[in-house]
């Protein structure tokens, strides 16, 4: 002992001892600790390594979608209606357990956009995976671009990404029959019809887009992205590469339905032009239109407006939604039913502007004076109509009018086809709890009364009726170039009267063809003589049919809103025709009106048809009657030449049926 | 005489056993560190290591009895520094901790008071031992204690405020508080936080979101709750035997917070594994039970005490890091001895080790 402790602390030396009980007893509290402690780390890396591996992994890796190029859109001679083109799309990502909400704000300046929006577009996210990123605003500008280049910092969350989008045709040009595409919506998403669709996905939304959804998508592809917890990428683990959808070939040409755009170019209504053989369309214009490229941007609040506003109903397919009177039209219908029931071959009706019935008098537009069955049907007598209506009776007419497919849906390959009414006894004791009158059934007799049909109803039935009695399912997409499945899954998805062959004899075929022909002869009935087209074999029927009182007899055509539609369904030849063309024109008062438009669209088809098969197509028709008037400059004569171009022809001055 | 025999009685199992920890902190902190702006952190800490190892032989020199002796001098320059930090202190991450000492180098005191305190209530209880404690003994006890937790407390840093309080805790226990006073005390306190908790103003915003989010981790999943939840999937993902050095994904990724400080158990345990960290926890054990055979062979009671109070504080940052690693406890900020980043904690731990090198060299001596 070197150092003797100071005299004073010995009052602290005592023999007392720290108890060793006490320090003993630490040991144990040590050892419960470090136990307590390892039977966390137990708990946490034995019995839950397998929940917190894929934490680990959701933390790490974030998906990025690679979205696969949608598929082309042809016409049927492989000339390009919709193509892609490249654009940049802004994405949120999430996950980084950064608060997104306080940056709302400043995203909204970056991308000009209104804060709800962005919010809402969150909302719709919530239920996905955290580590898909959203995306938030397509088609961004260069300054977009440059300012979140500019605030990668305050702003990491936002990412931008080279993505392929839809280009479509301008100022609408087949705007209904392609359709177009757009965020998949969240109602969508409840449907079992979108199961395998996930938020921010782009869908066709109508149109061929909509239908052929599943084959112009193709798959989209992924990366597997490894990320620091700032969401930067530092390397990639793996990559599924996106399958391009597969183009698509309509059975529309485009010089035909540049035609009909032409020919319907300021009105409204709708035009359908369908090859009777096959039942291919071979264009489709619906009046007014919308230009899908603004839908599937960002639809302005402006054009959405616009078009929901505008009664003329510019996103409606009015070939295939329309309901309408078929007025004249419905008089083919009519005469096939009359014929081949053996009553209208001997059928003498004396026309003086009309005839009463039940104790009402329905008129004609015209006094014809003794009317038969062979000028019925081109001067449109309707006090013949009247006659045989009562004479066949509702259902006898209704069964001729089904068998033609009035009153169902064709089966086209194209959503929400509408089915049309064609009236019955059964049908109004099924809607209306009531009995049929006869009276009801003067009017259907000139296509009035409950009757309604589509455009492309009504021309699948005069084509159908013109080829003899075979009807074909109308369809835009050539069914044997699809997957096999697809074309049964077609088939089921829009179930119709598709294929189907009426029996008509030869010669209620011939009478019926030949009387339409006589529609668009100048002289004697002319009632579409307006339409003639020297050298064609042009055959149709008008149809003039009233929008506001069901009752028959068309004395006055209304004017505005209420203003008659003007129908006209045309063909050529007369029989077996290549080409059936159906025009409504939503208030356009005579159905004679409608001709010259049919015959644009016949001629445009005719002329290319010559073109190609270097004038080779004969003339079969009998020579018809010399115009009484001599043709205006570029017109009828003009067609037969194989230099004239489609859709110049212009018709003859309209005259009145 | 036996100045030159001190060596020989110095203990070379503890000094092996701590500088292997040593050794293991600093790998882990060159991996947590790698991919970030802390890179070379690793290099730093190893010259803090030195500098403690350096001031641990030099105080293992100093007979402890003397160091017992300037406690309550000590005492009061540790408040003062408290006091004086809270004035001029510089503010890190909202609390005003540090003092600049010029040149980079930047202290906080209230990592040396701890040190303090151990001293002075080893002399205190010294003077109590062998006779009953009256409540008059406990309530200066608290004050001695309660007054430097108190200047911690408003700094804020509630971390450091709670590692003073098992200094006391195995002052009253080694001293020779009875049951019953236990008792009444356990009673008192429950009630007081009780009082504190219904309240809820005596706490700063981020210590109550701290507290909440660890009763309710999902409350705030940015906050302190992120914290823990990203450590948890650190350790958990970590499985039997890890991702190995350098590949931990929540590590190197920057998803786990603070990796080479308070995380830096959960960095070590994605890495390495359950084998791993037990191997840590195997070492905290065998230092810890070093420590206690350290102070049962101690010559005398302020001896005994000073270890004690060490082990107490030791235990008590372990406890407190891994359980809040692990999920078991809320984030308090509290490093864990020995391995995580910081050169105030390391000179705590070596002038500690250095003190209790002496006291056991002493354990002959009388």
């Amino acid at each position: 002992m070197i150092h003797a402790p100071k005299p004073e602390r010995h009052i602290y030396y005592r023999d007392d001892k720290v108890s060793a009980d006490k320090l003993h007893a630490m040991q144990y509290v040590v050892v419960l600790m470090l136990a307590l402690l390892a039977t966390g780390m137990w708990k946490l890396q034995i019995l839950s390594v397998g929940d917190y591996r894929l934490l680990a992994e959701a933390n790490r890796i974030r998906k990025d979608p690679v979205r696969a190029p949608r598929g082309r859109i042809f016409d049927r001679e492989g000339r390009i209606i919709v193509d892609n083109y490249p654009s940049i799309t802004c994405y949120l990502l999430r996950g980084q357990g950064r608060d997104i909400e306080s940056d709302i704000p400043m995203i909204a300046r970056a991308l000009d956009l209104p804060v709800d929006q962005i919010q809402a577009t969150l909302h719709r996210y919530e239920i996905s995976h955290k580590y898909e990123s959203i995306p938030l605003k397509q088609d961004i500008t260069q300054d977009e671009q440059d300012f979140i280049e500019a605030h990668r910092n305050e702003l990491p969350e936002l990412e931008t990404r080279d993505e392929q989008r839809r280009l479509y045709p301008q100022d609408g040009f087949a705007a209904h029959l392609i359709g177009y595409v757009g965020e998949v919506s969240e109602e969508d998403l409840k449907s079992s019809k979108y199961d395998f669709y996930d938020p921010g996905d782009v869908v066709g939304k109508s149109g061929v887009e909509e239908t052929y959804d599943s084959l112009l998508r193709g798959t989209d592809g992924s990366r597997d992205v490894v990320v620091d917890s700032h969401g930067r990428e530092v390397g990639q683990l793996g990559q599924q590469l996106a399958i391009p959808g597969k183009d698509l070939r309509l059975t529309i040409d485009l010089d035909i339905q540049r035609a009909a755009e032409q020919a319907m170019e300021g009105k409204t209504g709708a035009l359908v032009a369908m090859d009777p053989h096959t039942g291919e369309i071979l264009a489709m214009v619906s009046r007014p239109n919308f230009d899908p490229n603004q839908f599937s941007g960002h639809l302005t609040k402006d054009y959405w407006s616009k078009i929901v506003n505008d009664p003329n109903h510019p996103m409606m397919n009015k070939t295939i939604q329309a309901q309408d009177a078929p007025g004249s039209t419905f008089k083919i219908i009519m005469s096939l039913a009359g014929l081949q029931e053996g009553i209208a071959q001997d059928m003498r009706v004396m026309c003086n502007g009309g005839a009463t019935f039940y104790g009402h008098f329905f008129a004609c537009d015209q006094h014809h004076g003794m009317v038969d069955i062979h000028n019925a049907i081109p001067w449109s007598c309707d006090t013949f109509y009247y006659m045989m209506a009562e004479r066949l009776g509702i259902d006898t007419i209704a069964r001729y009018a089904n068998s033609v497919g009035i009153g169902q849906k064709t089966g086209i390959d194209l959503p929400e086809e509408a089915a049309g009414t064609m009236p019955s006894t059964a049908w109004k004791l099924k809607t209306m709890h009531d009995k049929w009158y006869a009276g009801e059934t003067i009017s259907v007799g000139i296509g009035q009364g409950a009757v309604t049909v589509t455009p492309l109803q009504i021309a699948r039935a005069l084509g159908g009726i013109a080829s003899g009695g075979v009807l074909k399912r109308p369809h835009v997409v050539f069914p044997d170039e699809l997957p096999e499945e697809m074309q049964s899954a077609i088939k089921d998805t829009f179930p119709g009267s598709g294929d189907r062959v009426v029996p008509i004899t030869p010669e209620n075929w011939e009478t019926i063809t030949d009387g339409m022909a006589q529609t668009t002869m100048p002289g004697g009935f002319d009632t579409g003589a307006a339409a003639h087209m020297e050298g064609i074999d042009f055959a149709g029927k008008t149809g003039t049919a009233q929008v506001i009182s069901h009752s028959a007899g068309a004395t006055s055509l209304g004017s505005g809103a209420s203003r008659a539609n003007a129908w006209f369904v045309g063909m050529a030849p007369r029989r077996n025709p290549d080409i059936v063309v159906a025009v409504l024109w939503e208030h356009g008062g005579w159905g004679a009106g409608s001709a010259p438009v049919v015959a644009q669209v016949v001629n445009a088809y005719i002329t290319k048809q010559r073109r190609i098969e270097g004038n080779l197509h004969a003339v079969e028709t009998p020579k018809p009657t010399p115009p009484a008037a001599p043709n205006p400059p570029g017109t009828p004569t003009a067609m037969l030449s194989p230099t004239s171009k489609p859709g110049e022809a212009k018709a003859a001055s309209v005259s009145r049926p | 005489m036996r100045r030159f025999s001190s060596f020989r009685d110095f203990d070379w199992m503890l000094f092996t056993l701590v500088m292997l920890m040593s050794l293991i902190s600093v790998l882990e902190i060159k991996s947590a560190t790698l991919h970030t702006k802390f890179r070379g952190f690793d290099h730093k800490q190893i010259e803090f290591l030195l500098v403690g190892i350096v001031l641990m032989f030099l105080i293992s020199r100093i007979d402890y009895h003397r160091l017992v002796d300037i406690a309550p001098w000590a005492y009061g320059v540790g408040l003062f520094s408290l006091v004086a930090v809270k004035l001029v202190g510089t503010k890190v991450l909202g609390g005003r901790r540090w003092i600049n000492l010029g040149g980079g180098v930047h202290f906080q005191p209230s990592e040396w008071v701890k040190l303090i305190l151990i001293l002075a209530i080893a002399r205190y209880f010294w003077g109590l031992i062998g006779r009953d404690l009256s409540w008059l003994d406990i309530g200066k006890a608290f004050a001695m204690i309660g007054l430097p937790m108190g200047l911690v407390l408003i700094q804020p840093d509630l971390g450091t405020a709670l590692t003073y309080f098992p200094v006391l805790l195995v002052g009253l226990f080694l001293g020779g508080i009875r049951f019953r006073q236990v008792m009444v005390l356990l009673l008192g306190f429950s009630l007081l936080i009780g009082g504190a908790w219904l309240s809820g103003k005596r706490l700063k915003p981020y210590q109550m979101a701290r507290l909440t989010s660890f009763i309710d981790p999902g409350s705030d999943p940015r906050g302190a709750g992120y914290q823990i939840l990203q450590s948890k999937i650190a350790v958990g993902s970590g499985g039997l035997w890890g991702k190995g050095t350098n590949k931990g994904t929540q590590t190197q990724g920057d998803f786990l917070p603070i990796p080479y400080t308070d995380f830096i158990f959960a960095a070590f345990c994605e890495e390495h594994g359950f084998v791993g960290g037990m191997g840590i926890l195997l070492l905290y054990f065998l230092i810890l039970m070093r420590l206690i055979e350290n102070a049962q062979q101690a010559s005398d009671v302020p001896g005994a005490f000073i270890i004690m109070g060490v082990v107490a504080v030791m235990l008590f940052q372990i406890v407190v890091n891994i359980g809040m690693v692990v999920g078991m406890m809320p984030v308090t900020g509290i490093p864990l001895p020995l391995m995580s980043y910081g050169g105030s904690s390391i000179l705590f731990s070596f002038l500690a080790l250095g003190i209790v090198m002496n006291i056991r060299m002493r354990r002959f001596v009388n």
